[in-house]
């Protein structure tokens, strides 16, 4: 029959030799190799205490921004919802009263905002689609959760802490990589 | 009455249980620890880390394991013949404690204006006694397997009882030549003659190999762990064990492990001789009891040597077909063990009669 690849080796089925029966040589071989993977470096990275460093494109929860003055930027025109492929995204609109100027960055706004996370599939066509801004992946994964419920992620969690009155918390939900035009 | 009670010697008595004692709790202490070292090993020669969460370096991991092991529940399979169950894993225990009565530790202590020996008996059929217990062993494995009244453990017991009686042959023939050299079975006078530097291995160098690879075959250890193959047999004669019962027949393993390294390093590397160095000489010039100290940290290393082989050809080695296990048994290493045997005799004669070729 004709090999299906160059790497195809016949099966050798002669009869072990004298040398081959003695099975010393040959453990002492292997005990040789096993010794010197005692001192090779190991690939591995502690997890909890060490992180690997993401790719600048990657992709993980999403936050809602803020603008610089700490207000939302999201106006709810529901563009992002339209793009995602896996109907992952909803939201409610609302219009601004006044006397919230320093809340909401223009007259309408999201008064609900929800993303399941068991159907978003992060391929960042939200962040893409919004046209304030407003949406960004940031570099956090998905985190566990006890219920399906927990899953649904509305304002409470999406929403990026305010830049003025929590700057550190800001910084650390910004990320290193994570763009935004808060600044 | 009165006088018998003072015939005996009651601080001697005293000497040995505290030694006991001793020797007990370090031989537990080194068998959890060799599970660690054994982890980690592992680990290392896969290119892992082992454990490392428990304390530093993952040291406190034993204990975690011990911890774990008495908060399982119990388990007696209705089935099973319950007196045997429970005598089992104490019997793998047991034996594998009283292996170490006959090993000599370090020469002597001078505490108290008396001689203290670092051997908890010296018995003249040294030798003798660890074999007698060694193959008790076998007990351990046996009952435990056909306790449990399934036939996986039954098969495994089978085996293992098996290989264990056809590589003790083997064993005690490499251990004959031996004998035909030093003269002796107890174990301190085997030691005291390597001390001038000639250690055994060099005399025996085939009886040492066929002795270690009957050590492995005694204490179940890959390549021949056949009576616990996990992969066909599904943990062989501890199938059916949970619990600490389990947590002894794993540690009767370990401590086998320690004791039979502790036997290899007596018999063929001096014992607790300090190599390169005349103790005599030396307990001189500092005094017998930190020679003596010294000697026990010597033996030390030897044996840890000897149980990090172990693990190093645990990991390396695969297990051996059962076919492939009978026939290097019975028709290579008890041949090669006849043969060295008869080699040994004659060279000994030959020495002893001053003979020149």
């Amino acid at each position: 029959m004709q090999p299906l690849t160059s790497r195809a080796k016949a099966v050798d089925r002669k009869p072990m030799t004298m040398w081959e029966r003695m099975y010393l040589p040959a453990i002492a071989k292997g005990m040789s190799i096993t010794f010197g993977h005692m001192f090779k470096k190991k690939p591995t990275v502690n997890y909890p205490e060490k992180t690997r460093p993401f790719s600048p494109v990657f992709r993980g929860l999403h936050v809602l921004n803020r603008d610089e003055q700490g207000r939302e930027r999201c106006t709810a025109c529901g563009l992002c919802a339209v793009a995602c492929p896996a109907e992952a995204i909803t939201m409610e609109g609302a219009e601004r009263l006044p006397g919230e100027e320093n809340l909401y960055r223009e007259e309408k706004y999201a008064a609900k905002y929800e993303i399941n996370m068991l159907r978003c599939i992060f391929c960042g066509l939200c962040e893409e689609a919004c046209p304030k801004d407003a949406i960004y992946l940031s570099e956090t994964f998905a985190p566990a959760n006890f219920t399906r419920k927990g899953f649904i992620y509305g304002k409470e969690e999406l929403l990026i802490p305010h830049p003025v009155d929590q700057p550190e918390e800001f910084a650390k939900a910004r990320g290193e990589h994570q763009p935004t035009t808060a600044d | 009455m009165h006088l018998t009670l003072l015939a005996i010697d009651w601080v001697l008595l005293l000497e040995k249980a505290v030694l006991i004692s001793i020797v007990i709790s370090v031989s537990l202490v080194v068998a959890m620890y060799e599970t660690w070292g054994e982890r980690k090993v592992a680990a290392f020669m896969q290119d892992r880390r082992g454990p490392n969460r428990a304390g530093p370096g993952g040291l406190f991991q034993p204990l975690a394991d011990g911890l774990k092991l008495f908060a399982k529940e119990e388990i007696i399979p209705a089935s099973s013949n319950r007196l045997l169950f429970v005598l089992g894993p104490g019997l793998a225990m047991l034996t594998a404690m009283m292996t170490s009565a006959v090993v000599p530790w370090s020469s002597h202590f001078e505490l108290f204006h008396r001689h203290v020996s670092m051997q908890i008996a010296d018995v003249n059929i040294g030798i003798l006694y660890i074999f007698g217990v060694v193959s008790m062993g076998v007990y351990g494995v046996m009952i435990g397997g056909w306790a449990s009244n399934n036939k996986f453990s039954l098969l495994a017991a089978v085996r293992g009882a098996s290989q264990i009686i056809s590589y003790e042959l083997a064993m005690g023939l490499s251990i004959i030549a031996l004998l035909m050299v030093t003269g002796s079975l107890s174990l301190r006078t085997i030691v005291e003659q390597q001390q001038t530097g000639h250690y055994y291995i060099l005399l025996q160098p085939l009886g040492f190999l066929i002795f270690l690879v009957c050590a492995f075959a005694e204490c179940n250890r890959t390549p021949f762990d056949l009576s616990e193959a996990d992969s066909e047999l599904n943990m062989g004669f501890h199938l059916e064990y949970s619990s600490m019962k389990l947590g002894f027949y794993l540690f009767a393993e370990y401590v086998n492990v320690f004791i039979s390294s502790a036997v290899m390093a007596t018999l063929y590397f001096g014992g607790y001789d300090i190599p390169f160095v005349n103790d005599a000489s030396l307990a001189e010039r500092w005094g017998q009891n930190p020679v003596a100290a010294l000697q026990i940290v010597s033996f030390f290393v030897k044996i840890v040597a000897f149980i990090f082989f172990f693990m190093w050809v645990r990991w390396t080695v695969p297990r051996f077909r059962y076919d492939q296990l009978m026939k290097l048994g019975w028709k290579m290493l008890i041949p090669l063990a006849l043969f060295n045997m008869v080699l040994t005799g004659f060279l000994v004669l030959l020495h002893q009669n001053h003979w020149h070729f």
